[in-house]
């Protein structure tokens, strides 16, 4: 079995909606405590942590992110015992009827989300895929009981448990980040015993599918000089073009685009090429959609990488990884962290000078 | 006897419906029978009856025949039936590495697949059945039903070989009570199911008792048909799990509360409200006489029932009022919410309440009824 299997399977059983991440921190916490020197919780709601390096002060640092925020719902209004939403992060509604939910009222309680039937949707949503105000949520409660546990503005998670397909691949909701929380815990682990030159702060981010608050805040509380933003990328798979798609483990991806530092790409794709690592380039035309977007741009800059991990059904309650994907990157993550010297930085330091990802 | 004598004495043993009802209704709904595959349904039930009932088989189509028999000299031989098959998929071409198209088995809506995990064979290999991300989807795509060509069940690169054309699939819903309701999978008509294996339980020392566990009712009531036909009833009880679509119109309240209160007038039948009784669907007129008794024998033990509004649907009934010389049939229905959805969502005083008007409607049955004129 894969080592980082259970944990992945704790943090996609937790909810942790985009500002609500409380729930799957506390199990991040808990997974990182050990394997780092410091911790803390940033205002935002990020936790950060610290694997001290020992280069003299003041030291380069070195930052990995993976959001752990998850997408989900908002109850918006009661109706006869039914419950009304909102979407929390992008939801695309036609995944939603007969998905099974958990309303987070006075208590949790177990629900599905339903379509009602078209005789009572006005007569512009019949016959097409319904949008998400016209969809409910039932509780199997009395409207009584309903009215009494559940308010506006509560919170609704998906309830899919997590799903094995076999040794190496792991379905569940939020796997888009939670894979990442996997990757860094990876990155953590394969690092112990070895020392760094270069401080390693790890971050789970907040708030990464609505607004990027915890990547803001986060990057620029730790100044790090280097940040790399860990996150899911489309995997190929049924209906997704296969020129915007990148195959279940086959290895990572390494991001090339406006939002990256073209040396960091090239100095992390040259690693890559040395230890053998299968690894991809994903282009990135404009904006990464990822922590790195928001982390190139705070205080005077930052240089900035994005790791991508190959998922399926992106933002729906089954997406899709390959335990594989999430390893190799962790270890080939600790190797980078651990190869960082003080003539790192001269590296990058030519910058703006014209640089190709072929070079 | 007058009425009322015989309703208190059965009073005394009305069938009650507690934990070990509830166990049994959650592993019948959690096995997987797809229409034309019942057997993981069926040895449930042989292993619940087999101790209770004087005969039993399995005919050629997989329905279960079991009869219990009173001791009375005149007895009315009485058909009381329940489906055990439900909805779901079938495989129907490899696209290898763990991807497979399928179809839909009975009346599915491809809107309810999106999106959901299913189990997929015999030896349930899990699957999920996905999606296209947001982030690829183009805006007029967003409003366009999602077409079942576009789907696949995806086992996982590793498990693909476990899975071979031909294989049924369900939702992967596990059962679990919900305060006053139970929700699960298949609950149309496993709930029908496990009241007719309690009904089987109770002596009717005055009838013939000839239950029918059917297949393949969701394909077009098969096994009914020949059920019928062997059984030969005098006449005939099906009970099935029938739609509530007792859900508020858009315009009743949330964004139109200044709106004067809209009612769905065309719910079928209500959660809560008791059993439902059915007069006429898309294939049964029901047998005035046994509606009737059904009506008195509820108003008698003071037990909520409701008329299923005359509609569209179908039940077993359909088939087995027209076989032979013709069977005097009724329906009644457990009401159901999103019957044939991944989730769907019954009230257990409804159960509760089914179990015990059947089981009083047999206790009171009298060969004259069918005497008087239909």
């Amino acid at each position: 079995m894969n080592d980082l299997l259970p944990l992945l399977k704790d943090l996609i059983s937790e909810p942790g909606l985009s500002g609500y991440e409380s729930p799957v921190r506390k199990l991040i916490e808990n997974a990182w405590r050990p394997l780092t020197d410091e911790i803390h919780v940033s205002r935002l709601g990020s936790l950060h942590a610290l694997r001290k390096g020992r280069a003299p002060e003041p030291r380069p640092s070195l930052l990995l992110t993976g959001h752990m925020d998850a997408i989900g719902l908002m109850v918006t209004s009661l109706v006869d015992g039914f419950i009304r939403l909102v979407e929390v992060g992008g939801v695309d509604p036609r995944v939603l009827p007969g998905q099974l939910v958990t309303v987070h009222g006075r208590k949790d309680i177990p629900g599905v989300i339903v379509q009602p039937p078209s005789y009572l949707l006005p007569s512009e949503v019949r016959g097409v895929a319904v949008p998400l105000k016209y969809l409910l949520v039932d509780v199997g409660l009395e409207p009584a009981q309903v009215e009494r546990l559940v308010r506006v503005g509560d919170l609704v998670s998906f309830a899919q448990t997590p799903i094995e397909l076999g040794e190496d691949y792991l379905v569940g909701h939020t796997l888009d980040d939670r894979a990442a929380v996997g990757v860094i815990t990876q990155c953590l682990v394969e690092l112990q015993g070895r020392s760094l030159n270069w401080d390693l702060w790890v971050a789970a981010t907040s708030q990464e599918e609505e607004t990027f608050g915890g990547a803001f805040t986060s990057a620029y509380q730790l100044r790090p000089t280097l940040a790399v933003a860990i996150d899911v990328t489309f995997a190929s798979g049924p209906g997704s073009p296969s020129h915007l798609t990148f195959p279940l483990g086959k290895g990572f991806t390494l991001g090339w685009g406006p939002n990256i530092h073209p040396k960091f790409h090239k100095a992390m794709k040259d690693l890559a090429d040395r230890l053998e690592i299968p690894h991809k380039l994903e282009p990135m035309p404009e904006l990464s959609g990822t922590d790195a977007y928001a982390m190139q741009v705070v205080a005077e800059g930052v240089p900035t990488m994005m790791v991508g991990i190959p998922l399926r059904y992106m933002h729906t309650p089954v997406e899709m990884v390959c335990l594989k994907d999430i390893t190799r990157s962790g270890r080939f993550l600790a190797d980078f962290a651990a190869q960082l010297d003080d003539k790192f930085m001269e590296k990058l330091s030519v910058y703006p000078e014209v640089v190709s990802h072929e070079d | 006897m007058k009425i009322e004598t015989i309703a208190n004495m059965s009073k005394n043993r009305i069938p009650s419906i507690g934990n070990a009802q509830i166990r049994l209704l959650e592993s019948l709904c959690n096995a997987s029978a797809v229409s034309g595959e019942e057997e993981k349904v069926r040895s449930i039930v042989l292993e619940q009856i087999r101790p209770l009932v004087d005969e039993i088989k399995v005919d050629a189509l997989g329905n279960v025949l079991a009869k219990r028999f009173g001791q009375e000299k005149k007895r009315l031989r009485v058909m009381v039936t329940a489906h055990m098959d439900e909805v779901g998929m079938m495989i129907v071409a490899d696209d290898e590495e763990g991807l497979f198209r399928f179809e839909t088995v009975g009346g599915l809506e491809v809107s309810q697949l999106v999106g959901k995990a299913v189990w997929v064979g015999k030896n349930r290999v899990p699957g999920v059945i996905g999606a296209k991300p947001i982030h690829l989807v183009e805006q007029d795509e967003l409003s366009q039903l999602i077409k079942l060509e576009a789907l696949r069940i995806d086992v996982g690169p590793e498990n693909g070989k476990k899975v071979k054309v031909g294989d049924r699939a369900t939702f992967a819903t596990p059962f679990i009570r919900l305060g006053p309701s139970l929700r699960a999978k298949a609950l149309d008509d496993r709930v029908g199911v496990a009241t007719l294996i309690e009904l089987i339980r109770q002596p009717q020392p005055h009838l013939d008792l000839l239950a029918a566990f059917t297949v393949q009712e969701e394909v077009g009531l098969r096994g009914a048909r020949v059920a019928a036909y062997t059984l030969d009833p005098d006449l005939a009880f099906v009970i099935d799990c029938t739609p509530a679509r007792d859900l508020p119109d858009w315009e009743s309240g949330g964004y139109h509360v200044e709106k004067e209160e809209i009612e769905n007038t065309q719910y079928n039948t209500r959660l809560g409200a008791g059993p439902a009784i059915y007069i006429a669907d898309h294939a049964t007129l029901s047998d005035p006489r046994l509606i009737r008794h059904l009506v008195e024998t509820a108003e008698a033990l003071k037990i909520p029932y409701q008329i299923r509004q005359p509609g569209g649907g179908g039940t077993d009934a359909g088939a087995i009022h027209r076989q032979r010389v013709g069977v005097p049939t009724v329906s009644i229905s457990v009401p159901g919410r999103y019957l044939h959805t991944t989730a769907s969502i019954i009230r257990l005083e409804d159960w509760k309440n089914t179990l015990a008007l059947i089981h009083a409607a047999l206790s009171l049955l009298s060969p004259r009824l069918l005497r008087t004129e239909r």
